[in-house]
């Protein structure tokens, strides 16, 4: 049977690994977030040169499994020459940059799919409508395009931070103490997988399901219904204008 | 290229194994996944229950997390069982571990599909008499299977993205058999970025074949 003053003694060690699975979770969406909105812009333009380009970034990084990526940022550019004299090369020699750069340029190509696929969703009307009032492209993106995207990106984005946080446990793989790397340790020291696993999937249980319901109360607080009972006159135009 | 020269057929090798590992969780995963939707579909409240608890367990937990509480899981379990200590074979832990993980998302899809094959097919088929396993087998999903084609699709290509985390029992798939092979040559840079044009083919080759499969299972339907 499961040994329970184990899985007590284990918790608070791996609790201690949890702000670690926390801070990589947030830099890798962060850096994906700001590497994807510009290859979302670029795959939904109309030229060649900028959709081709974005469409082949995204090709690449959701055809090879992200471990390996891991690993080719970590292992592999570590032998060319000229990034180990390279000024980032105290970055590329720590792991925790390189897992994030690794996960982040993952995630980065399937949230840019996510935003370019809100985008497109987009009506073309309340766009026009902007460009009729007088607004820039500039002002018509703040204004009226990214408000209308994030409600539609919303519900597919939380999915990718689901994912993202469950794809810090690579970072172990790479000599980091995340959740994962520190349940390793545990079961090495202690020899017992079943008791040391469980309670560090739990541990992930609670992270995941905890921020998914937070999500969803943000979708819904963002939905255009709620948003009519706070403010109906403005909104009453984005809906119809939505149909 | 002269890297590769002896190399290249243990990379290759290793690519073997990885589409061998992906076809034997295609199979099991998928069984489980229909026995599952079924199951989030017909069955009663308790059951029901278990199966989506099952579920969310998989989506909230890293798949690491789940391959090795399987593989470390079964070892124990194993060797108390014997009596002496059993190494747990990693080819099956592996794909035990991914058709844990594919049964889980592929209910889903599963369920997505016979909720859309129309209600009058199942209640045709009760008016004829049919029994409920047989309707299940002869009538829903055989149209359900055209339906849920194109999520099967996309979980076939994550669950041959996914052999590559067998790696870390031991198991010498292709990104095990790169790092192998990076270590001996003290290339990783060549031999991880071979390792990842052939996974690029093979989730090249995949994504092909799933759309031909598409195409033909869409016949007749606009």
């Amino acid at each position: 049977m499961l040994d329970f003053q184990l899985m007590s003694d284990a918790f608070p060690k791996l609790m201690g690994g949890v702000g670690l699975t926390g801070k990589l979770s947030i830099l890798i969406l962060l850096l994906g977030m700001m590497l994807a909105i510009p290859i979302a812009y670029a795959r939904n333009a109309q030229s060649v040169w900028l959709h081709g380009p974005a469409n082949a970034y995204i090709l690449l990084i959701r055809g090879i499994p992200s471990l390996l990526q891991v690993f080719m940022v970590y292992y592999g550019l570590g032998q060319l020459d000229f990034v180990r004299h390279s000024a980032l090369w105290p970055i590329l020699r720590d792991p925790f940059w390189c897992v994030i750069i690794a996960l982040g340029l993952n995630s980065a190509a399937y949230t840019a799919e996510i935003i370019s696929g809100a985008l497109r969703l987009i009506a073309k009307g309340p766009v026009e409508a902007a460009y009729a009032l007088g607004l820039s492209w500039f002002q018509t993106q703040r204004k009226v395009t990214i408000p209308l995207a994030i409600r539609a990106a919303l519900p597919a984005y939380e999915n990718e931070i689901i994912l993202t946080v469950k794809a810090t446990s690579l970072a172990s793989t790479v000599t980091l103490m995340d959740l994962t790397g520190v349940a390793r340790l545990e079961v090495a020291n202690t020899y017992a997988p079943y008791e040391i696993f469980l309670t560090a999937g739990a541990i992930y249980f609670c992270i995941t399901t905890t921020l998914s319901w937070l999500l969803r109360r943000l979708e819904q607080r963002l939905s255009l219904e709620h948003m009519k009972t706070l403010n109906p006159t403005p909104l009453q135009q984005t809906e119809t204008v939505h149909a | 290229m002269t890297v590769f020269s002896g190399y290249g057929i243990q990379l290759l090798h290793g690519a073997v194994v990885s589409v061998e590992v992906t076809i034997a969780a295609l199979i099991v995963g998928t069984v489980l996944g229909i026995f599952l939707g079924a199951v989030k579909t017909y069955a009663s409240r308790p059951f029901r229950y278990a199966v989506e608890a099952y579920t969310a367990i998989v989506r909230g937990v890293p798949d690491l997390i789940i391959i090795y509480l399987i593989y470390f899981g079964s070892t124990i379990a194993l060797t108390k069982l014997a009596g002496e200590y059993v190494d747990v074979n990693g080819f099956m832990a592996g794909v035990f571990a991914l058709a844990f993980i594919f049964g889980a998302y592929a209910s889903d899809v599963i369920r997505g599909a016979i909720r859309q094959v129309p209600r009058g097919q199942t209640e045709a088929a009760m008016a004829l008499g049919l029994s409920s396993k047989v309707c299940f087998i002869k009538i829903v999903m055989p149209q359900a299977w055209r339906l849920a084609l194109p999520g099967f699709g996309n979980l076939s290509i994550i669950l041959l993205k996914q052999t590559s985390l067998i790696s870390v029992i031991g198991l010498e798939e292709l990104l095990r058999a790169s790092s192998v092979v990076s270590g001996a040559t003290r290339q990783p840079f060549y031999v991880y970025s071979a390792a990842a044009v052939i996974y690029l083919i093979l989730t090249g080759v995949a994504t092909l074949g799933l759309r031909y499969a598409r195409k033909r299972a869409d016949r007749g339907f606009a």
